[in-house]
């Protein structure tokens, strides 16, 4: 992925005729980036010197064993981190060249930016499927009028409107578990989020809601940046144009090998990544 | 060249918390308001406001004048951020007040009687009204302390057997047991008084620390079974229903599922109880009156306390009882005051042990591939 991006980069700059100093590069990277990012839990440290590149219009796939920080780097980018009282962390997460952890940046407007889908469905118990897929507008002041083709859009790409159209005012609770987690997936998306995280979606999940999520995901794609942690590598492999691969070897996790997701399951640079990635550990 | 790490990461990078307010920022804080105390306290002593009450709305004038001022000068989203903030700080203030007030006024009318050994004599050899030097508190602490334990041992177990009753076993009697719970807690403390009286009292021949006990036993009752019942009520039912799926039984679940859930909150139920009970006159005056030396055995007799030991020195009426009166109510506050900071600190501490156990066992199971 490095490579791919460092080498996107460079033609860009080749072509705007710039020359390729690092802090013109800085600037001129649109998406998500970390530079050595390290996350603490207390005393634990969960994650060491991770750096990545996001491009813009990209999915991402994170992939490696449990336990080994995929979730603590994927709070980390929508700063939902600095809400475990004993956390800390160290060096910086770029959105398109702006550091988040700027102590001028607001951290609402970050997450408004940066929209999570959780592992477990959250739907609001006490509205509406209507005012689930509505809440994130209402939550943030967001001026819009089409409220209605706002729903039918955000969940016909979460692909749920078809099961509750005809109930748009039935509690968000009264849905089964999967269908919740697309309703999740709606209200994320009704935001118009440019990064959009997600932390395992698909584990409560079944193989035809996965698929509909995951052309979701690639439709997203075209617009958005995806940030995907899965344990199913068809699926990093399916819906991921690059893929970063993380190990813990019992002190913090760390990033092994992050490349283009045809290489990461054909022919990674590392053998680690090959034995997990064919399902020989983890 | 692509990335590949072969090991984490070894350089030292110190872990660091950008979103928390920076430690400048904190002292220059905690320096203007220092400052604004001190100029409120000028403002107190040139014009008509006076005592803590004045001087706390000084505080409250000055700084809002401070934040209009300055936020003049900031954006419009800005602006009104600041000025939400220092409202609602002000209104958590002046909720603040009358508790300032009072431990001001106890402590700067009670000064005078505490010196080293006030806390260790008692009144056996000294008279109401002798110097403020001799004597003490102590034999009223430990009666207090004495009648307290009784009212906790007994209303603890009720207690939390009431809340599990009401939110584990959800029986038939639910709404009468809450009724009755809730009921009590209006019963007037002197009538729980004379309930106790007339069967403790009367039937032992005596008065006793043991019949003052459970006349607080009485009152604290309710405090600590509604404190149980919403403690316990916030545990998740999928805590539970992992135990049943366990194969457990009920009561089982109950015990070793729930009640070490919420231990912590338990804790906090008691003491909260304990906070509630321990100022209180009226019952202890018809059950263990009052005595002026220590006394250990909670049913040979009367036996002294804080509340009364006040009574009795407000009661004499000379200047130097009514000092010593002051002086007792200052340890009532401070005992007050440590059952309360002991409330926050076990509560705390549980709290803090079982989310580093979370994250242990998450990491132990996270290792065994
Ligand atoms: N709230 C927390 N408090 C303390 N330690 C935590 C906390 N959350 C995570 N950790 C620790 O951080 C490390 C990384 O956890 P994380 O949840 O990021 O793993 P993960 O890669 O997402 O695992 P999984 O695939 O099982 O979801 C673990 O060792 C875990 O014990
Ligand atoms: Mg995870």
């Amino acid at each position: 992925m490095m490579q791919r991006t460092m080498n996107m980069t460079n033609s860009d700059l080749e072509t705007t005729g710039r020359t390729s100093d690092p802090m013109s590069e800085v600037t001129s990277f649109r998406g998500l980036e970390t530079r050595s990012v390290h996350a603490w839990f207390g005393k634990h440290h969960a994650l060491a010197g991770v750096s990545l590149r996001f491009p813009e219009r990209t999915v991402t796939g994170l992939i490696g064993p449990s336990g080994c920080g995929k979730s603590t780097f994927i709070r980390l980018l929508n700063r939902m981190h600095e809400f475990i009282p004993s956390a800390a962390m160290a060096g910086s997460v770029l959105l398109n060249g702006s550091d988040i952890y700027d102590p001028s940046e607001d951290p609402a407007m970050i997450r408004l930016k940066v929209g999570m889908v959780f592992q477990k469905p959250n739907p609001f118990p006490a509205m509406s499927i209507r005012e689930n897929v509505l809440a994130g507008i209402k939550l943030a002041h967001l001026k819009r009028d089409n409220h209605d083709d706002i729903v039918e859009q955000c969940l016909t790409r979460a692909g749920l409107w078809k099961e509750v159209k005809d109930r748009l005012d039935a509690s968000g609770g009264s849905l089964s578990g999967g269908q919740q987690q697309r309703l999740c997936i709606a209200r994320s998306l009704a935001v118009e989020p440019q990064v959009l995280l997600m932390d395992e979606p698909c584990s409560a999940l079944d193989p035809g809601s996965t698929l509909r999520i995951e052309e979701t995901i690639k439709e997203l794609a075209e617009k958005i940046t995806v940030i995907i942690v899965t344990h199913n590598m068809q699926q990093a492999s399916r819906v991921s144009d690059f893929c970063a691969f993380f190990l813990t070897d019992g002190g913090p996790g760390y990033l092994v090998e992050a490349d283009s997701t045809r290489k990461m399951f054909t022919n990674p640079s590392d053998p680690r990544t090959a034995d997990y990635v064919q399902g020989k550990f983890g | 060249m692509s990335t590949v790490v072969q090991s984490p990461d070894q350089s030292k990078v110190e872990p660091q918390r950008p979103w928390a307010v920076k430690r400048v920022v904190r002292a220059t804080n905690g320096l203007r308001l220092a400052v604004f105390a001190v100029i409120a306290a000028g403002i107190t002593l040139v014009t008509p406001l006076a005592n803590a009450d004045g001087w706390a709305l000084a505080f409250l004038l000055v700084n809002l004048a401070w934040t209009l001022a300055t936020a003049a000068r900031l954006g419009a989203k800005e602006r009104r951020d600041a000025i939400v903030r220092v409202v609602v700080s002000s209104l958590a203030f002046l909720a603040f007040v009358p508790w300032l007030s009072i431990f001001v006024s106890t402590a700067l009318k009670g000064y005078k009687g505490l010196y080293p050994g006030y806390l260790f004599n008692d009144m056996r050899i000294t008279s109401y009204d002798d110097e403020l030097t001799f004597g003490g508190v102590g034999h009223a602490v430990v009666g207090s302390l004495i009648m307290v334990a009784i009212a906790t041992i007994l209303t603890l177990p009720l207690g939390i057997l009431s809340g599990i009753y009401l939110t584990e076993i959800r029986g038939r009697l639910t709404f009468l047991v809450r009724f009755i719970v809730q009921s009590m807690a209006g019963v007037p403390s002197v009538v729980a008084g004379l309930f106790i009286f007339a069967t403790v009292v009367q039937s032992m021949g005596r008065y006793s620390g043991l019949a003052g006990g459970v006349a607080l036993a009485v009152l604290m009752l309710p405090t600590v079974s509604r404190t149980a019942e919403e403690v316990l009520k916030l545990v998740p039912d999928d805590l539970r229903s992992a135990g049943y799926a366990l194969g457990a039984r009920q009561w089982r679940t109950a015990l070793m599922v729930v009640l070490p859930t919420v231990r912590a909150g338990l804790t906090t139920a008691a003491i909260l109880g304990v906070a509630r009970v321990i100022g209180e006159t009226a019952p202890l005056l018809l059950t263990s009156l009052n005595t002026n030396g220590f006394v250990w055995n909670p049913i040979g007799g009367t036996l002294g306390s804080l509340p009364t030991y006040i009574f009795a020195m407000f009661m004499y009426g000379s200047e130097y009882s009514v000092a010593r009166a002051w002086s007792g109510s200052i340890v009532l506050l401070a005992l007050v005051l440590f059952f309360f900071l002991l409330a926050r600190r076990l509560g705390g501490r549980n709290e803090r042990r079982t989310r580093v156990g979370v994250g242990k066992a998450a990491s132990t199971s996270a290792g065994t591939k």
